[in-house]
């Protein structure tokens, strides 16, 4: 590895740090996990130390799409346009289980898991998972993008 | 229609080139950033004015009532869970309750008041989220902060009693799952209390707040014959006068013996129904604290030698199959989640072989009890509510809670119909709306308090 | 009690059936008669149904003892604020004839309740100026709260069916 190879791996490493700490994330609430992504989001769990803070209700300013309850049939092509609408780079967290593996809803309504549909990174379980696995799951991306090949 | 130009189309009337009105045509949601809820209005605008709206809902439709017929009578409580996952426990406690009316069965006394307590404190939770959320719709995010740290005190309670924050699956035919764990009184009389300083803050920062009620006083009114007409109950109901109230009207559980008040408004707006949902809060304490002190506690087993029976003791000699003279004493235990550490009080669950499931100490201790608890585990036995059908209403946090259930005979659900308190305010929203300007949209339909689960199902 | 005699006594055989269980009172009318049945139970003093609570609709095509007779039984749940009693009515329709009329006239609730019925059940309500699915999607085919529709049976507008 020449000095270039040096450079670009220690400038990757800088960007994904500092990705990492600005998490724009995009809750798209749907369901029952909602209560818990607020119940994270607000004081007692406080994401905002994992600088994750700030949710951005619009696709284009968010780096992260929380899939936060489930998707049925008639909601998984807006999901999947929502999911194009971002920018990049960004990452999909499959929050609880229903977006997971579709849970316990195996029935014609519901989508059988969302990464039918739309790529996922992290995948959170738990009907709905409690703020401490959210939190878990959360630095779990945060690993993911300082480890990956940043684009830029 | 005449042709119009691109400006003309994207800015409607007033836009001066001299087509004549034209109204823009706008569709909000199902993934709107100020509601949180996923539901679709079309709207019509004209300028800033909504002339017309249609609402679209079913995007968290979950085959609530398909589920259900899958499995057993119990198997439907998780799906009760999540119909409003705000208040679940008035969900688990509505369906169990239509079971029992359908099997004719009367609950304990100690159950009752555990599902009168464990039921307010929910409503507390489902008004707190409302009031919360619909407030940081409109800026105030303070509120919303408070409001839910005050949720975390009562979500701490309620896993104490359950197991789980959110989806308790709590009720059961027939009963509950566990008994109230020890001390719980002190605990819910402190988060009372801590709940009581959150909302007087609340109400310091919203009640008399300029902005908050020029954002919701007269917005979002309905008058009295549409609400009746629109079959709408709860809060938004008595906010036009109305004092309806299932708890009041027909009491079940021990309603009757509680005292409270229904708080009523007059005007039908977004305020009167922010004054009730406060009003109620206080109240649903209230009751709670009333049946905390009234709870009777039943008496303590003991043994020959009028010792409390050690409950663990007990199991283990039942497993290891000494089972002589263990049947003599009459059997009232039951768990709770801190297991069988501790004396129990006399049954929280009906006597009833048909609906409940036997204690431990009589299921591994004797053949009588093992047999009651296979009939009711095993597939194809279970409960088994003679054919017929029953409607039972509760006072859900949004209105009348209903649940119909047919029942063919067998041992799975024929039918389950949830009647939704959510549904008849949506169906009712464009009456709110229209008229008024796009932007008072967002209050009106925090104050609906949609809920998605029940609503869709 | 004093609620189903008055029906009986007011509308004759169109009351088809009455029954008192658990507390319920519930009255079976025949479909002719129905929305004579609804505008009394809403108009009349004594009775002022001025809510109506429910409206739903069930499928007996598996029910034992029932699978010859008419499949869906459309029930609708009454409510007075002012009397504070409850009727159940139901109307029972076969499948190939599954259409009532519409109540929207008496309670504009109505309006979406029918709408849910017909998405679940395909039971049409004539003078209905609205009827499009409330819950499912317009491309979906069938009603899926029919006992013969199997439950896992997917109709995705996008992704794999399975």
């Amino acid at each position: 590895m020449g000095v270039g190879g040096f450079f670009t791996s220690k400038l990757d490493e800088a960007i994904g740090w500092a990705r990492k700490y600005s998490i724009f994330q995009y809750p798209f609430v749907t369901a029952c996990c909602g209560m818990e992504y607020m119940a994270t989001a607000c004081s007692h769990y406080d994401i905002d130390r994992f600088g994750a803070g700030l949710p951005r209700f619009s696709p284009r300013q968010a780096d992260v799409l929380f899939v936060v309850g489930t998707i049925s049939h008639k909601m998984a092509p807006v999901l999947k346009r929502i999911y194009d609408q971002m920018t990049e780079p960004k990452w999909v967290v499959a929050f609880g289980v229903c977006t997971c593996t579709g849970g316990f809803y195996d029935n014609y309504a519901t989508v059988m898991g969302i990464d039918t549909i739309i790529p996922v990174d992290i995948y959170i379980p738990g009907c709905p998972p409690r703020p401490e696995s959210v939190i878990d799951g959360l630095m779990k991306l945060q690993d993911k993008i300082t480890a990956q090949v940043q684009r830029y | 229609m005449a042709q119009t130009t691109r400006r003309e189309f994207m800015l409607g009337e007033g836009s001066g080139t001299g087509g004549g009105p034209q109204n823009l045509h706008v569709g909000v949601g199902p993934a709107h950033p100020a509601m949180h809820g996923i539901i679709r209005i079309v709207t019509e605008l004209d300028g800033e004015t909504l002339v017309k709206a249609d609402v679209e809902i079913g995007y968290l439709h979950r085959a609530f009532e398909k589920d259900c017929e899958q499995g057993g009578w119990n198997n439907a409580i998780p799906f009760t869970d999540r119909l409003n996952y705000v208040s679940p426990l008035i969900n688990n406690f509505g369906y169990a309750s239509a079971v029992e009316k359908l099997l004719d069965i009367d609950v304990t006394e100690r159950c009752k008041y555990i599902r009168v307590i464990m039921s307010e404190i929910s409503r507390i939770c489902d008004h707190l989220t409302c009031v919360g959320a619909s407030a940081m719709e409109l800026g105030a995010f303070t509120v919303f902060l408070y409001m839910i740290k005050a949720r975390e005190f009562l979500w701490e309670l309620v896993e104490d009693v359950t197991g789980a924050r959110l989806t308790i699956s709590y009720g059961r035919v027939g009963g509950v799952k566990a008994d109230l764990p020890e001390g719980f009184a002190d605990k819910t009389l402190h988060a009372f209390k801590q709940t009581r300083e959150v909302l007087d803050e609340v109400h310091r920062l919203l009640t008399g707040n300029r902005i908050f009620m020029d954002r919701m006083v007269g917005v979002g009114a309905l008058s009295r014959e549409e609400t009746v007409g629109y079959a709408i109950t709860g809060p938004l109901l008595r906010a036009v006068g109305v004092p309806y109230d299932v708890r009041r009207a027909q009491p079940y559980y021990v309603y009757d013996r509680l005292e409270f008040e229904i708080p009523t408004q007059k005007d039908g707006d977004n305020y009167s129904r922010y004054l009730v949902r406060m009003a109620e809060m206080e109240q649903s304490m209230r009751i709670a604290e009333q049946a905390l002190a009234a709870i009777p506690s039943g008496p303590i087993n003991v043994d020959f030698e009028g010792r409390p029976i050690d409950p663990a003791a007990y199991v283990d000699r039942g497993k290891q199959g000494k089972t002589e003279g263990l049947l003599l004493i009459p059997i009232t235990l039951s768990p709770n989640l801190q297991g069988q550490q501790r004396a129990a009080y006399g049954r929280v669950n009906v006597e009833d072989k048909r609906v409940v499931l036997p204690p431990k100490e009589t299921a591994y201790g004797s053949i009588e009890g093992l047999m009651n608890h296979f009939m009711l585990i095993m597939e194809g036995y279970g409960i088994r509510p003679p054919a017929g059908e029953a409607y039972f209403p509760v006072e859900g946090a949004n209105g009348e809670l209903g649940f119909y259930v047919v029942s063919d005979g067998s041992d799975r659900p024929y039918r389950v119909r949830c009647r939704p308190p959510c549904l008849p305010p949506l169906a009712a929203l464009h009456r709110m709306i229209v008229g008024e300007m796009v932007a008072d949209m967002i209050p009106t339909f925090g104050s609906v308090n949609m809920i998605g689960g029940e609503l869709d199902r | 009690m004093a609620i189903l005699d008055e029906l009986r006594r007011r509308f004759g055989d169109a009351i088809v059936e009455t029954d008192e269980h658990r507390g319920d009172l519930t009255a079976v009318v025949a479909r002719d008669a129905l929305l004579a049945v609804l505008a009394h139970c809403r108009h009349e003093a004594a009775l002022a149904f001025d809510v109506l609570m429910d409206l739903t609709a069930v499928d007996y095509q598996k029910f034992p003892g029932r699978e010859d007779g008419p499949r869906f039984e459309v029930v609708y749940h009454l409510y007075s604020i002012a009397r504070n009693h409850r009727l159940r009515l139901k109307v029972r329709v076969d499948e190939d004839d599954a259409h009532v009329p519409t109540a929207m006239t008496l309670w504009p609730i109505a309006n979406w309740l029918e709408r849910e019925v017909w998405d679940m059940f395909g039971v049409r309500f004539d003078g209905h100026p609205d009827l499009r699915r409330l819950l499912l999607y317009e491309e979906f085919v069938g009603h899926p709260l029919r006992k013969d529709y199997p439950i896992n049976r997917r109709q995705p507008l996008i992704g794999p069916a399975s």
